[in-house]
């Protein structure tokens, strides 16, 4: 097949077709429409970089990046810790491993609108019945307060996701050698020892996939907000994601919100590959 | 790991997976109490058992129906996937030019780009052309899956070796036969991941749907357990009986394929 071949042309065509109408175009689109004052469905005309200035000066927004970059940092740190925890369980020969594995797993399958459901029900009624009977009182009126909600979106979070992760560090645990373990151990090296120095730099891809995966996915974050703390309690829950709809559909500030959402592409984008510089240097350097 | 450490692990393992299912656990035994039973204790079993919150819930989500529009959604919208993106993989793969470089990296790079960021402008040119229906819903999708799925069939080509390509054109097949007929079915793992990770995020999305498809009768399960939701806020009993209904569906099909969907998944996050 070459490039003037009509078969090569004839196997591109659906996707590339479905690629530049809905993924290239509004891109392009977007960024033209935040140069100007479009209300979503025509342009008066241009105000140059008026939103990019309005929106660093913008409480709603500046509080929703704080709020996400806080999560996400809160986030991938649990995640990641609980993920390999959870990975180095399961591949430690348990009878139940397998089990074990289907379990936390599980909740990736579920959407995360559904799981912002029930968990609002386990936080407001199952944490304040739970704490009537202990007699515990910081487990009354969960999602009522910003760090409270918070703390809900990170567990939800953690719950959701930490599952996930480990299905990708079992996948590079399972590749490390068992004669290097077993080297190591003649040597002398205790358990911790093992693993510091000898799976850990083994497992280094790993961190890279799944730190990769999970700041993307907590910076992303939308459904488990929306149905979790849809935000509030006054607004002090939202993050970027809903912050730009809410300006879109709530406020019908069209050519503003476009902006918001360029914005949020480029703080996406640098963080995104930043981190996988940093920790492809890190993996070559161990 | 020594023995002597296999049971205390053994115990921590299990005790984890109690609070990982707790959730589920105390979703179901609430939603089959009544409102008054919720109020006064969450967390004992139901009383007696009834099914009348699940009647009321199965009707009100007009469950078959919704049942049946996600089911088609995610279907269609799957094969679609998997028929145009590995055969634009092939073509990406077997075609050394630089327009095909430059075309895979494009796909990888959109990646990164979030739905937000695309969301205003996607449905202002959907709505202009009047496809704000299922069928642009599918059109979306088959756009915003191609990226991760081709980059799944490329790798997966790049280890086929050519010489097959060059035996079936010497045998007088075509380029769609020697792909069908060859390549594809050598294809079939990564179709299986393909598959499983383009069916968890279509069955569950709810942003795109609530936009595209927003219409009496059309709605998504995610989509219409949000109104349904919002209708029935304070009443947990039958919230949460809508809530199980809603991901019944999904446990029934885990039970069935864990260990394909696992192993998709963990391909599709590894490579």
């Amino acid at each position: 097949m070459r490039t003037r071949d009509l078969a090569y042309w004839l196997f591109l065509m659906p996707v590339l077709a479905a690629f530049i109408f809905v993924v290239v175009a509004p891109f392009l689109l977007g960024i033209y429409y935040s140069f100007t004052d479009w209300n979503g469905i025509e342009t008066k005309g241009f105000v140059g970089f008026d939103h990019y200035i309005a929106l660093f000066q913008d409480k709603r927004f500046l509080d929703s990046l704080w709020f996400t970059t806080k999560f996400s940092v809160v986030s991938v740190i649990l995640i990641n810790f609980i993920g390999l925890s959870l990975a180095l369980l399961v591949t430690a020969k348990l009878k139940t491993s397998k089990v074990l594995r289907t379990v936390f797993f599980m909740p990736n399958l579920i959407g995360g609108l559904i799981l912002g459901f029930i968990w609002q029900f386990i936080f407001t009624k199952a944490f304040a019945g739970f704490g009537a009977m202990f007699g515990i009182e910081s487990l009354q009126g969960w999602l009522s307060t910003s760090s409270t909600g918070f703390w809900g979106l990170v567990i939800v979070m953690s719950w959701q996701m930490a599952g996930y992760i480990m299905v990708i560090y079992i996948a590079y645990l399972e590749g490390v050698s068992k004669e290097l373990i077993e080297a190591a151990e003649m040597d002398g090296a205790n358990a911790f020892q093992r693993f510091r120095y000898v799976v850990f730099p083994l497992v280094a891809p790993a961190f890279t996939v799944s730190m990769f995966l999970t700041l993307s996915n907590s910076f992303k974050l939308y459904d488990q907000n929306l149905s979790l703390t849809g935000g509030g309690p006054y607004e002090s829950t939202q993050m970027v994601a809903m912050e730009i709809f809410n300006t879109a559909f709530g406020r019908y500030d069209m050519g503003y919100a476009q902006a918001k959402a360029v914005v949020f592409f480029v703080i996406v984008a640098v963080i995104a590959l930043v981190q996988v510089y940093i920790n492809k240097k890190r993996e070559v350097e161990m | 790991m020594r023995k002597k450490y296999l049971i205390p692990l053994e115990i921590l393992g299990i005790t984890l997976a109690i609070i990982w299912l707790a959730p589920f656990y105390l979703m179901i035994v609430n939603s089959l109490k009544t409102k008054r039973e919720i109020f006064e204790d969450t967390l004992k079993p139901p009383s007696s058992l009834t099914f009348d919150n699940y009647v009321q819930a199965f009707v009100e989500l007009d469950f078959l129906k919704t049942f049946a529009n996600s089911l088609i959604i995610t279907v269609i919208s799957v094969v679609v996937i998997i028929i145009f993106s590995s055969m634009a993989a092939y073509a990406l793969s077997r075609t050394k030019s630089r327009f095909s470089t430059i075309l895979l990296f494009v796909f990888i790079a959109a990646m990164l780009i979030p739905f937000q960021s695309v969301m205003l402008p996607l449905i202002t040119i959907f709505g202009k052309i009047e496809m704000l229906n299922r069928f642009g819903l599918i059109f979306m999708y088959l756009g915003f899956g191609a990226s991760l799925s081709i980059f799944l069939y490329h790798g997966a080509l790049s280890s086929i070796p050519r010489s097959l390509d060059e035996a079936a054109t010497i045998d007088g097949a075509n380029r769609f036969q020697i792909f069908w007929y060859v390549i594809f079915p050598i294809l079939k793992p990564i179709t299986v991941t393909v598959g499983i990770l383009n069916t968890i995020w279509i069955w569950n999305d709810y942003l795109l749907p609530s936009l595209v498809i927003n219409k009496q009768g059309m709605e998504t399960i995610p989509l219409k357990m949000f109104f349904f939701f919002g209708e029935y806020t304070k009443q947990w009993h039958l919230a949460l009986a809508g809530l199980t209904l809603a991901i019944i569906p999904v446990i029934v099909l885990y039970f069935f394929a864990q260990r394909e969907i696992i192993k998709g998944v963990s391909e599709g996050a590894v490579k």
